[in-house]
């Protein structure tokens, strides 16, 4: 690889402020991406099953429907989404160009893979600790918050931390149409301008955001998880 | 207190696991519900709460038909039921003493009147120390009691026990039947129990249904199913170790002392045989007390035919039920229920190993 200068590592300006800028971006994305996902996702997973035939209010067609909006919704590329999203993102941060700006497609690609994940946990939960609470003449709310959701809580959070991991990767990939943020830096600086150094910081910066989503995932689950 | 009429239940694909059971059990009596794995005694116990709808006929508990109750109607109903499972169903996310708090939760009891219970049940159930362990930190009776303390925690009026000791030892099993008694005698509650093991009958039930087939084959007060001397069910109860070391061809009387017109215990047969000159080879016997009345089921072998009808008479003139047979015959109906055993031994396994 050619080098654009002769100024390497900690002798490159980027390392004294772009790479912090877009570090900051990525986090920033991550979090109020996470935010939204959690947001959304959860009630739209809880409400997948509770719809679905084995849920407390099984609804057929509108179980098929939400199923279908869901998949649609996961089977469309990233990039594609983005660009798609495009007029969608300016009518909600107002502009399609930076770090804000991913955070919509982000979301709205993690949302439905989410809550997908999150209906599969709330399937784990065994039927009896159901029919058992249904015994104590609880009423349907109470069952979805504090059975189904309480009980499944470890596997919901494992599949958040899942999630959150796959995003990074898309934050990444956002870079590449003017999303900001690490994956930005490395195909503006580490790809066009050929500098090696800007690539490899990003990579490793990339590899311990990872390292830590995992890490404080798995710090959580091992709080809440009694089984 | 819970009356069912005509309750047929029929799977779909259908499987009939209920065929119009009729049955009706007293307020504060202690129900048992025997039968072969497949009988319907779970389907039974399902159509009671309403987890399952039965397909046809009606079933009341304190008057309420728990079959079209809905919403409120049914929340309100299942709070005076406590219900213990076969598998516990505790919630791993709760200790021991938030799992036994939670219908309390649920009824809307304040947390100071929650707590003075929780204290109590835990005391009753003997597991004061063991009130901040999570299920998955309890032994296999250990996590039963909290299930029991739990079902009993809301002060229902029925208490439903789906095989509540089949995952516990003997003595765990006496403990927890104890409990249950001196519940009932203590609350007045109504107990219904399900349960493959005779002895849990025997010990604690005050009348008994056996379910074959989804049909109730028998039904009535615990000492006049005894006493119904020739039937299976009776025999179940009353059960004898196996004989396997007699000829095929033995001949065998079978005697059932269980009161009645009959002899008042087991020592008067022998002094009645003694007078009548017989040398008693007893080749099995089984003696319980039940309802503080001696029941004893006995086998004879006496020399030869001729003497075994004698023997008989002799009994039958003393209003004991006897009854001749041949070793040939008691062997296989021993296998018939060694199989039927290791049938619903084979499923629990199967049921715990998935777990
Ligand atoms: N959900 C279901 N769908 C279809 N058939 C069922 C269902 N549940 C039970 N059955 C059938 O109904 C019959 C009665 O089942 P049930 O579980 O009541 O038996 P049981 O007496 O409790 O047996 P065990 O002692 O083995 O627990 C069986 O033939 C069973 O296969
Ligand atoms: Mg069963």
């Amino acid at each position: 690889m050619i080098l654009a200068s002769g100024e390497m590592f900690l002798d490159n300006p980027v390392f004294h402020g772009r790479l912090w800028d877009a570090t900051a971006e990525t986090l920033l994305m991550m979090v109020f991406t996470t935010l939204a996902v959690a947001a959304f996702g959860l009630p739209l997973g809880v409400l997948l099953h509770s719809v679905s035939p084995k849920g407390l209010t099984p609804a057929a067609p509108v179980y098929r429907v939400i199923s279908l909006i869901v998949d649609f919704g996961r089977s469309i590329p990233f990039i594609i989404l983005m660009i798609a999203l495009i007029p969608f993102t300016r009518f909600v941060v107002g502009s399609a160009l930076g770090w804000q700006a991913t955070v919509v497609p982000l979301a709205v690609g993690a949302i439905p893979f989410f809550a997908r994940l999150v209906q599969n946990a709330l399937r784990e939960v065994d039927s009896g600790k159901v029919e058992a609470v249904q015994m104590m003449g609880a009423s349907k709310g109470h069952i979805t918050y504090h059975v189904l959701i309480r009980e499944a809580l470890p596997g919901i959070v494992g599949a958040l931390t899942v999630t959150v991991v796959t995003l990074i990767s898309y934050t990444a990939m956002a870079g590449t149409i003017g999303g900001g943020g690490l994956g930005a830096l490395a195909i503006d600086y580490g790809y066009r301008r050929y500098q090696s150094d800007t690539m490899v910081a990003c990579i490793v910066l990339l590899v311990a955001l990872v390292a830590l989503v995992q890490w404080i995932g798995d710090t959580v689950v091992r709080k809440i998880d009694h089984r | 207190m819970i009356e069912l009429r005509a309750v047929s239940k029929v799977y779909p694909g259908g499987v009939t696991a209920l065929d119009s059971v009729d049955l009706s059990i007293g307020a504060g009596e202690i129900h048992g519900i025997v039968g072969r794995s497949g009988a319907g005694k779970s389907t039974l116990i399902r159509c009671l709460t309403g987890l399952d709808p039965a397909t046809s006929g009606e079933i009341t508990i304190d008057g309420v038909n728990l079959g079209t109750a809905r919403g409120a109607a049914l929340m309100k109903a299942r709070r005076k039921i406590g219900m213990v499972f076969q598998h516990v169903n505790l919630l791993d996310s709760r200790t021991a003493e938030k799992n036994i708090a939670h219908p309390l939760e649920v009824a809307g009891v304040p947390a100071a009147e929650r707590k003075r219970r929780v204290d109590e049940l835990l005391e009753l159930v003997g597991l004061s120390d063991r009130r901040k362990n999570y299920p998955a930190q309890l032994s296999g009776g250990q996590k039963q009691r909290v299930g029991i303390a739990r079902a009993l925690a809301a002060e229902p009026r029925v208490l439903l026990c789906d095989e509540p000791t089949s995952a516990l030892d003997s003595a765990t099993t006496r403990q927890i039947l104890s409990l249950i008694r001196s519940l009932r005698d203590r609350l007045g509650i109504t107990v219904v129990i399900i349960t493959h093991e005779m002895s849990v009958v025997r010990e604690i039930c005050d009348s008994v249904s056996l379910l074959s087939e989804g049909r109730i084959e028998r039904s009535g007060p615990l000492l006049e199913v005894i006493q119904d001397t020739g039937s299976p069910l009776s025999k179940e109860l009353i059960s004898l170790p196996p004989t396997a070391h007699l000829q095929a061809d033995a001949t065998i009387v079978e005697a059932l002392v269980a009161a009645e017109g009959g002899l008042a215990d087991v020592g008067e047969l022998f002094a009645l045989l003694g007078r009548h000159g017989f040398s008693a080879q007893v080749a099995a016997g089984t003696i319980e007390t039940i309802q503080g009345r001696q029941v004893g089921r006995l086998h004879f072998t006496p020399g030869d035919r001729d003497e075994a009808e004698r023997m008989a008479a002799v009994l039958r003139e003393a209003g004991v039920h006897a009854e001749l047979t041949t070793a040939a015959t008691v062997q296989r109906e021993d296998a018939a229920r060694q199989e039927d055993n290791e049938a619903h031994d084979g499923r629990d396994g199967q049921e715990g190993g998935a777990r």
